[in-house]
């Protein structure tokens, strides 16, 4: 299949294709790093996941045409503000979706997925409702606009660059919070032994809505991000949910490492393959080739062996 | 003790008669064709709900991929009825005369082998069942033989329906893609679109939902239906009782898939086609809160889930379609927050309250004081506790002192 | 006796250089150890000794890093756990295992002996012999008149009970008991006690137990294990003895 293409040519493809690897790579880290800690670290299927990442997506919408209706003069930086104000919305929104719905439910994770589809069917109608069936975009500040250009053949959308750096800065934010700060101590062992840590006087309650709390509104921040690259509908959050649960279990559900090396290997092997096949042929074999190994190894690439 | 087997007790007897009188003599009498055939499609759904029953509310296995095997059945069949409708006199204007029509929209020129042993019924139905049940068995050796379950189980199988759906809808040429095998007319010269084929339809497809009922009943009240339940409590004391646990989910996982394909088949005879929007994430989910509204436990339950769920579809989306997607929002939360045991499990409690109500019975506290007849059940009452038990001395039964007393030891 | 092996004809169960390490830390360490028929073997030690992982290892629960475990000659360490019942060996586990939605007499049919395949499974009978087999059992295990209650309503010491029928209808050659009598209360104790007395008879028993008087009573020979190693064995009156046992373990 590589006869037609000379070696400088094949080159770039492989550049091109990897930077939109890198793009969907992106957005897979984002995705999959809150649910790596709702279901890695909690052990609790979120199956709104992808909605409270179109809330984030919403919200930044909003921000951006508020800003450009009413303070035009902030329209380069609003992008930061949204972003946490989508951090604020989907977290005050899993916090709320913790009290009532997933803290009865801790002992039936099959009845968690259940309800927490049931939620996301309610948010997506809700987004139709409110926001209508169409997609939306937002409007790019102008120094997120255009390219680089590399060499002849090889260009790279900014906003994907800036995509990607933002990636990098929350990735690294969830590992220090997760593996460096006491709350991310008190999570842990909350996780591993609940009447332990609640005997020693960590409020095991709060820690639990905290903790879903922050793993939804870093889905928000991942939908801000999300409408850097894409536009926004009220079902675009389904269309990832399986690939992210994917990422996850295929990178071994406790480990952030495993999350991102798998979301890397996913969207690398999808794209590449995009090029040559037709894009559904390419998600097909990438996601076939992913739960053959996952059904060789169920613990995914990265885990612990333990003791029973 | 029960003895011997009773395939059905007289309560069950009743409840399999009334639904019976329900499918066969009410339905048909009071509804017109349309309508009747709208039960009809409902009712293909009740055979996954069942098989459900079986495998999510008795051995706890949830599978979110039965479109999966609910379409591989449906496309089937849809591919003997369009290759019967595909003769190169009715085709004679493609490109490729005596191929599907999309095949030849997708410049196809030949049919593909996959589609050749669909020209004949015998093997239709063998495929239609065999290849599903096929499906599941090497999911189920894969996940099962490696003690992968629960909430892993539930995504691979959700990831395996969606990849189905993306193949499907890829590969136009081969499938039909988006819009699927369409325009279905004639089963073995048959016309399935008439009102009396849709009639003759609807009445086979409720005697094979009601051969399907007494299969899961047998099955239920066989011993495997009391080692689903156990593996569902305690899955290693199962094993440890010399059973090959994998063997049994993988048993009740295909039992599950081919009860999907029969269902699938009906569908396609019934409605006339069949499309990837009965096969993906979303059918496959709203197929389990059929059997989850029904009640996870009840094979009657499950059937009338079914009818329930998708007449609320029908009629709430023909007026209200905004509504539509929050009821069943609602309905997943309800039934998993109040309803665990769906319709069956309501109607189980009103008809003990209305009833004679036993006494509730305690669950028994670990190191509970040592009278057995402390149970407030029925048969406690004739327990005799032992005379000497009472007042025993507290000898140190300990050598070690009393530090390893209670202590989880290694 | 299967004479197929020629290494260790006399014994029902030959333990050798048995080590199982998990991430580094070697829970059971170079262990070895042989069992008769018709003996009854008592493990002890402190907490995390690694008594609850041999057993573990011997029917197949976790799988040994290295040494072998032979029962009747036959290799335990690559069997399949199922396989390994039908060979003979049965496992009752810590806390009471016994199935909470099924009746008394459902989780003593379970466990009989008969119709362990699917399709032997969907074509069971519960036949005279079974009835009366489980009859025979309960009444054993003093349950006979709560053959049709859900178990999840038993006492915990009849929960314990209860397992050890289900282990007596399986009708093992070698019987695994971990703390049968723990969490009893002193009257479920004696009569837990009597029912061993009863059951260990005719058959090769490995117990792990702390209460010291049940173990004279009842044990041929005892092991003290301790960081996953023999730290003594031999008759209990030469093992309470041991200085080093009375160091780790009887000590006060």
């Amino acid at each position: 299949m590589f006869d037609s293409y000379s070696a400088s040519e094949l080159g770039a493809i492989f550049a091109m294709q990897g930077f939109a690897g890198l793009s969907l790579f992106s957005v897979f880290v984002l995705m999959a790093l809150g649910l790596a800690i709702i279901f890695g670290q909690m052990g609790v299927i979120n199956m709104a996941h992808g909605e409270f990442m179109i809330l984030g997506a919403y919200v930044t919408y909003l921000c951006s045409h508020l800003v450009e209706n009413y303070a035009p003069g902030l329209f380069g930086v609003y992008f930061f503000g949204a972003m946490i104000l989508a951090f604020l919305a989907s977290g005050a929104l899993g916090m709320l979706v913790e009290w009532a719905l997933i803290r009865h439910l801790y002992k039936r994770p099959l009845d968690t997925l259940l309800a927490t589809w049931g939620l996301s069917l309610i948010l997506q109608q809700l987004y139709r409702s409110v926001f209508g069936a169409r997609e939306v975009g937002v409007t790019l500040p102008d120094w997120l606009m255009g390219s680089f250009n590399l060499t002849d053949m090889i260009e790279v959308p900014i906003n994907g660059v800036f995509v990607m750096g933002l990636t990098i800065l929350i990735t690294l934010g969830v590992y220090l919070m997760m593996f460096r700060s006491s709350w991310g101590k008190q999570v842990r062992a909350v996780v591993q032994n609940r009447t332990m840590a609640g005997a020693v006087g960590i409020n095991t309650e709060m820690t639990d809505r905290l903790t879903f709390g922050i793993g939804c509104g870093i889905a928000g921040v991942a939908g801000a991000a999300f409408t850097m690259i894409g536009s926004t509908g009220p079902t675009a959050g389904q269309l990832y949910i399986v690939d992210t649960f994917l990422v996850v279990v295929f990178g071994g559900a406790a480990s952030l490492l495993g999350t991102i090396a798998s979301a890397f290997t996913i969207s690398q092997a999808q794209s590449t393959l995009e090029f040559f096949l037709s894009g559904s042929m390419a998600k097909v074999f990438t996601l076939l080739t992913v739960v053959g190994i996952l059904m060789l190894r169920p613990q995914g690439l990265f885990s612990l062996k333990v003791r029973k | 003790m029960k003895s011997g087997f009773t395939l059905y007790t007289r309560k069950e007897l009743i409840s399999l008669l009334i639904l019976a009188a329900l499918i066969f003599l009410v339905f048909p009498a009071v509804l017109d064709v349309f309508r009747l055939n709208l039960v009809g499609k409902y009712l293909t759904y009740a055979f996954v709900a069942v098989g459900l029953v079986l495998c999510w509310g008795y051995g706890g296995i949830l599978s979110l991929g039965q479109g999966l095997f609910f379409g591989l059945g449906g496309y089937g069949m849809a591919m003997f009825l369009k290759l019967e409708a595909s003769t190169p006199e009715a085709t004679k204007i493609q490109s490729t005369p005596g191929i599907p029509d999309f095949m030849d929209w997708n410049q196809l020129t030949a049919l593909p082998g996959f589609w050749q042993p669909f020209h004949s019924f015998p093997l239709t139905l063998v495929l239609m069942i065999a290849v599903p049940t096929a499906f599941a068995w090497l999911i189920g050796v894969a996940m099962f033989k490696r003690r992968v379950g629960g909430v892993y189980f539930a995504i691979i199988t959700q990831a395996l329906a969606a990849i189905l759906t993306v193949l499907i809808i890829g590969q136009q040429g081969y499938t039909g893609g988006v819009n699927g095998i369409t325009d279905l007319r004639t089963l073995l010269g048959w016309d399935i679109r008439t009102d009396s084929a849709k009639f003759i339809l609807y009445f086979v497809n409720g005697g094979l939902l009601m051969a399907a009922l007494v299969a899961c009943q047998f099955v239920r009240k066989s011993k495997v239906g009391r080692l689903l339940v156990a593996m569902r409590d305690k899955e290693d004391r199962v094993r440890f009782s010399g059973y090959d646990v994998a063997n049994f989910k993988i048993f009740i996982f295909c039992f599950a898939a081919a009860l999907c394909a029969i269902g699938g088949a009906m569908f396609t005879l019934q409605v006339g086609f069949m499309s990837p929007s009965f096969v993906g994430i979303v059918p496959s989910i709203e197929m389990v809160i059929f059997c989850a509204v029904g009640g996870r436990l009840s094979l009657f339950g499950a059937v009338y889930g079914a009818l329930l769920v998708n007449w609320a579809k029908t009629s709430l989306s023909e007026s209200f379609p905004e509504l539509w997607l929050f009821a069943m929002g609602g309905l997943f939360i309800a039934v998993v927050l109040a309803f665990p045991n769906g319709l069956a499990g309501v109607y189980d409690s009103v008809a003990s309250r209305i009833g004679k109500r036993r006494a509730a019975a305690p669950e028994g506290a670990p190191d509970a004081p040592p009278a057995p007849s402390d149970l407030a059940v029925p048969a406690a009452a004739a327990h005799r506790q032992p005379a000497a038990a009472a007042k025993d001395d507290e000898e140190r039964l300990l050598l070690g002192g009393d530090r390893f007393l209670g202590k989880p030891a290694s | 006796m299967n004479a197929t092996s020629t290494l260790q004809p006399d014994f029902l169960l030959a333990v050798e250089s048995l080590t199982v390490s998990f991430d580094g830390f070697k829970a059971v360490d170079d262990l070895s150890f042989y069992i008769d028929e018709n003996e009854i073997r008592v493990i002890i030690g402190p907490n995390g000794a690694g008594k609850t992982t041999v057993l573990d290892l011997i029917c197949g629960r976790t799988r040994a890093t290295e040494g072998s475990i032979k029962f009747r000659g036959k290799e335990l360490t690559t069997m399949r756990e199922d396989r390994i019942v039908h060979e003979g060996v049965g496992r009752k586990f810590q806390t009471p295992s016994i199935y909470e939605d099924l009746t008394v007499f459902e989780n003593l049919e379970i466990s009989f002996p008969r119709g362990r395949s699917v399709w032997g499974a969907l074509l069971f009978k519960r036949d005279k012999e079974v009835k009366e087999r489980v009859q025979e059992i309960a009444e054993m295990i003093f349950l006979a008149d709560l053959l049709d209650l859900k178990a999840a309503y038993l006492s915990h010491g009849q929960k314990q009970w209860l397992e050890i029928g289900m282990l007596l209808i399986q009708d093992p050659d070698l019987l695994m008991l971990d703390e049968p009598v723990a969490g009893m209360s002193v009257s479920e104790r004696k009569k837990t006690a009597a029912l061993l007395n009863e059951i260990i008879k005719d058959r090769s028993v490995i117990v792990i137990e702390h209460d010291m008087k049940f173990v004279e009573d009842i044990a041929d020979k005892v092991i003290v294990l301790h960081q996953g190693k023999i730290l003594s064995q031999g008759t209990m009156e030469k093992v309470k003895n041991d200085p080093k046992v009375i160091d780790v373990y009887l000590g006060h």
